[in-house]
């Protein structure tokens, strides 16, 4: 490395992030959403829970109650940025072919956009009424 | 290409013995996979939930049927074994786990994903 040619520090040029243009906030993000998702995931199994022996409008009015339907929100959305990021790592682990490799990416955020638009979607039209 | 198949490889998979360590870290991943395929089938379940009692209703019937309890029982334990895989990851970000206590690091994840998921299940039948 040619340390002569700029007038950048090496704290400057770490914090530029180099040619990858980004640094450890997928290291972070996986973390943050893992440790969101434990007491999530029991705050959604207590919305199941309350569901069980139920009749299907029933079920509903559970799903529909407020605090139930903040939960299942939360739920989705930390869980759909983990998966998200998670199957990143899984196809860029694996899959080799740069084309193949691209289309792989933009299907599993094109995926984790969906289910988690639909999923929100119907708890805020559960929690606001039909 | 003869030139390429004819280097040298680092052992691979194939190679080594399994291991309790490499068996666990192998089935976190597996269970991710299974999480995320599953999100499709909770996008239905909300869905049809948001839809009225006539489209819940037979999703309902599905979920409570037996095949649906097995997909169920399968999700809860791919979940329960996912998040104690964490918990590990957790473990380790502090820096401790690595040495030989790994070894019953990864076995207390078996055994504890097994009797949390068993416990969760009577629990829903009890509270049912």
């Amino acid at each position: 490395m040619t340390s002569t040619s700029t007038m950048k520090t090496s704290l400057k040029r770490v914090r530029g992030l180099g040619s990858a243009h980004s640094g450890t906030e997928h290291f972070w993000r996986q973390r943050l959403t893992a440790l969101a998702n434990i007491p999530l995931t029991i705050g959604f199994l207590c919305v199941v829970y309350s569901t069980l022996g139920k009749d299907a409008d029933a079920a509903r009015a559970v799903l529909a109650r407020p605090f139930d339907a903040f939960i299942i929100g939360l739920f989705v959305i930390s869980g759909v940025i983990h998966m998200k990021i998670g199957m990143q790592v899984i196809i860029e682990d694996y899959i080799h072919g740069e084309g193949s490799k691209i289309i792989a990416l933009a299907l599993n955020t094109l995926f984790s956009l969906a289910i988690g638009a639909a999923c929100v979607f119907a708890v805020l039209k559960l929690a606001f009424g039909a | 290409m003869a030139d390429v198949k004819s280097r040298p490889l680092s052992p691979h998979l194939s190679i080594y013995k399994p291991t309790i360590t490499m068996t666990m870290s192998i089935v976190h991943r597996i269970t991710g996979m299974g999480l995320y395929a599953g999100t499709v089938l909770l996008a239905i379940w909300l869905i049809a939930a948001a839809s009225g009692g006539q489209a819940f209703a037979p999703v309902q019937g599905f979920v409570g049927s037996p095949f649906g309890r097995i997909i169920l029982l399968g999700y809860t334990w791919a979940i329960v074994h996912h998040a104690l895989g964490g918990v590990r990851h957790f473990i380790w970000d502090t820096g401790v786990g690595l040495g030989p206590e790994r070894m019953w690091l990864a076995r207390l994840t078996l055994i504890g994903s097994l009797v949390i998921t068993v416990c969760l299940w009577v629990l829903g039948y009890a509270v049912r």
